[in-house]
């Protein structure tokens, strides 16, 4: 065993007991780990915000390249930052018009072609019982169908349509249980880096590979 | 007046303290890290995908891992993002290294100079590691058309003119695939941006909790393929050969699921027992 000299790890360290100490009960050592966190990554995304982004991309090509054309976004940004001022906060609709404009343009047409055409051609399936691939894309063509009915509640549930639906539950149950089992796996996957870091980079043992 | 009396065994085995749960679970994960077992890693079909995919690629080839996300799920991310980039130096393909994630590109830094060290890979070279910059979506449709002017400059302050690797790199079509690693819904921008209007072939490491919503995206061919979370990851350090931080933490997974599934079987037996007698 070889403990850690640098304080940054002491301080990991610190910050990570303090937060697995919720599950015994609330304390103020977990408050104190969540309101850094909290403080941390906002000064942190500030910084690197205007480095990146603010300082490159605005302030440099105005004022050493002379790109006076960015002023007309900067000035749109600043009319969003005036919805904090009641007085002039109207200002900020126009800005928003504009990102909501521009961004529905964009998005709209490209996420219909990825999300929904794709996704209806992917339920267009050679159907078939001699093979696993054609006994499979009939269990999605099923699962699709009776999901679907499922959310359609213009017509009650009742009798073969009910009973379609019912199927649809049956699907969406399995597909909530394989997802409540990945999310097991989340979690503890979370606590398993902690526990690596406190053994290897903390204490400095040597775990089993 | 409520009568009192004492809790059956069955009563008492369905309101055990959560804490001693917690302890239970805790010493389940911690044990194993001294104690292996050896428990099997099987490789399922989409992670073998992704891994089959990057061996069909030439040297000098170009692969974009792009790190979109955050410190709260790097334990499950960083050990994938850590594989890949390892596969890719592996078989001298090219990498871009990026993040759309503000915190993201901090998080990947020390993997990728460990890496580059392992394989004695230089940046500029056999690598360019890029910072983030603001846009999200606007990143991913700029640097499909043009990379240059997206990134004017690298990760540790270069001008990307001055590269040697991005001499012959400018838009989609030198993209030979790209890898998202995120535990949003950040796979879409990949999958809507330059998968779909350009075609660039596209693959995804995500959290656990986000794997299962993938499935039909791999169905519909949309992604080459998907690794899911901590395993995601271990069984590409099994299919690279290299025993690394998720196949260490797997053995530690496999016993705590043994043991949450134990709970569940005994909380279910205490109800039906329960049940039963009212």
């Amino acid at each position: 065993m070889h403990i850690s000299a640098n304080p940054w790890v002491w301080l990991g360290v610190f910050f990570t007991l303090s937060v697995l100490s919720f599950l015994y009960k609330d304390n103020p050592f977990y408050k104190l780990a969540e309101h850094v966190t909290v403080g941390v990554s906002i000064g942190y995304m500030v910084v690197i915000w205007w480095s990146n982004s603010v300082n490159p991309k605005f302030i440099m090509p105005v004022f050493q390249e002379g790109r006076l054309i960015l002023i007309i976004p900067a000035i749109l940004g600043l009319m969003m930052i005036l919805r904090i001022v009641p007085k002039y906060s109207w200002l900020s609709r126009y800005a928003i018009c504009f990102t909501v404009g521009a961004g529905s343009g964009i998005a709209i047409p490209r996420s219909l072609q990825a999300q929904v055409l794709r996704q209806l051609e992917a339920t267009m399936l050679d159907l078939g019982f001699t093979t696993t691939n054609g006994i499979n894309n009939i269990i999605i063509f099923l699962g699709v169908m009776a999901v679907l009915i499922y959310f359609f509640f213009s017509k009650e549930h009742k009798g073969v349509f009910g009973g379609i639906a019912k199927v649809g539950i049956w699907f969406l149950m399995i597909g909530f249980g394989a997802t409540f089992g990945y999310t097991v796996m989340a979690r503890l996957s979370l606590f398993i880096g902690r526990v690596l870091f406190i053994l290897q980079d903390f204490l400095g043992l040597t775990v089993v590979g | 007046m409520a009568e009192l009396r004492t809790k059956t065994f069955w009563e008492k085995l369905i309101r055990i303290d959560r804490r001693i749960i917690y302890l239970i679970i805790g010493l389940t994960i911690i044990l194993p890290f001294f104690f292996r077992m050896g428990l099997p890693i099987p490789v399922t079909k989409e992670v073998k995908d992704i891994y089959d995919y990057i061996e069909t690629l030439k040297p000098n080839d170009v692969v974009i891992l792009s790190a979109d996300y955050t410190p709260s799920v790097s334990p499950e991310l960083n050990p994938m993002f850590d594989a890949i980039l390892r596969h890719c130096f592996k078989n001298d393909v090219k990498v871009i290294a990026m993040s759309l994630q503000i915190q993201g590109p901090g998080l990947i830094s020390p993997i990728i100079q460990e890496a580059a060290n392992d394989y004695n890979k230089t940046n500029g070279v056999d690598y360019v590691f890029m910072p983030w910059i603001y846009g999200w979506t606007l990143v991913i449709m700029q640097m499909m058309e043009n990379y240059q002017s997206t990134f004017p400059t690298d990760y540790y302050g270069t001008r990307t003119e001055d590269l040697p690797m991005l001499k012959n790199i400018h838009n989609f079509e030198d993209y030979d695939l790209a890898i998202t690693f995120t535990g949003s819904s950040s796979y879409f921008w990949w999958l809507t941006y330059a998968h779909e209007p350009y075609g660039v072939p596209t693959a995804v490491g995500v959290t656990a909790v986000s794997a299962a919503d993938l499935y039909p995206f791999i169905q519909s061919g949309q992604f080459i393929g998907i690794l899911g979370g901590l395993k995601g990851a271990a069984e590409y350090e099994t299919l690279i050969s290299e025993t690394r931080m998720a196949t260490i933490g797997m053995e530690a997974q496999n016993w705590a699921h043994i043991v949450i599934i134990l709970f569940i079987i005994i909380g279910n037996i205490g109800h039906l027992a329960i049940g039963r007698k009212k």
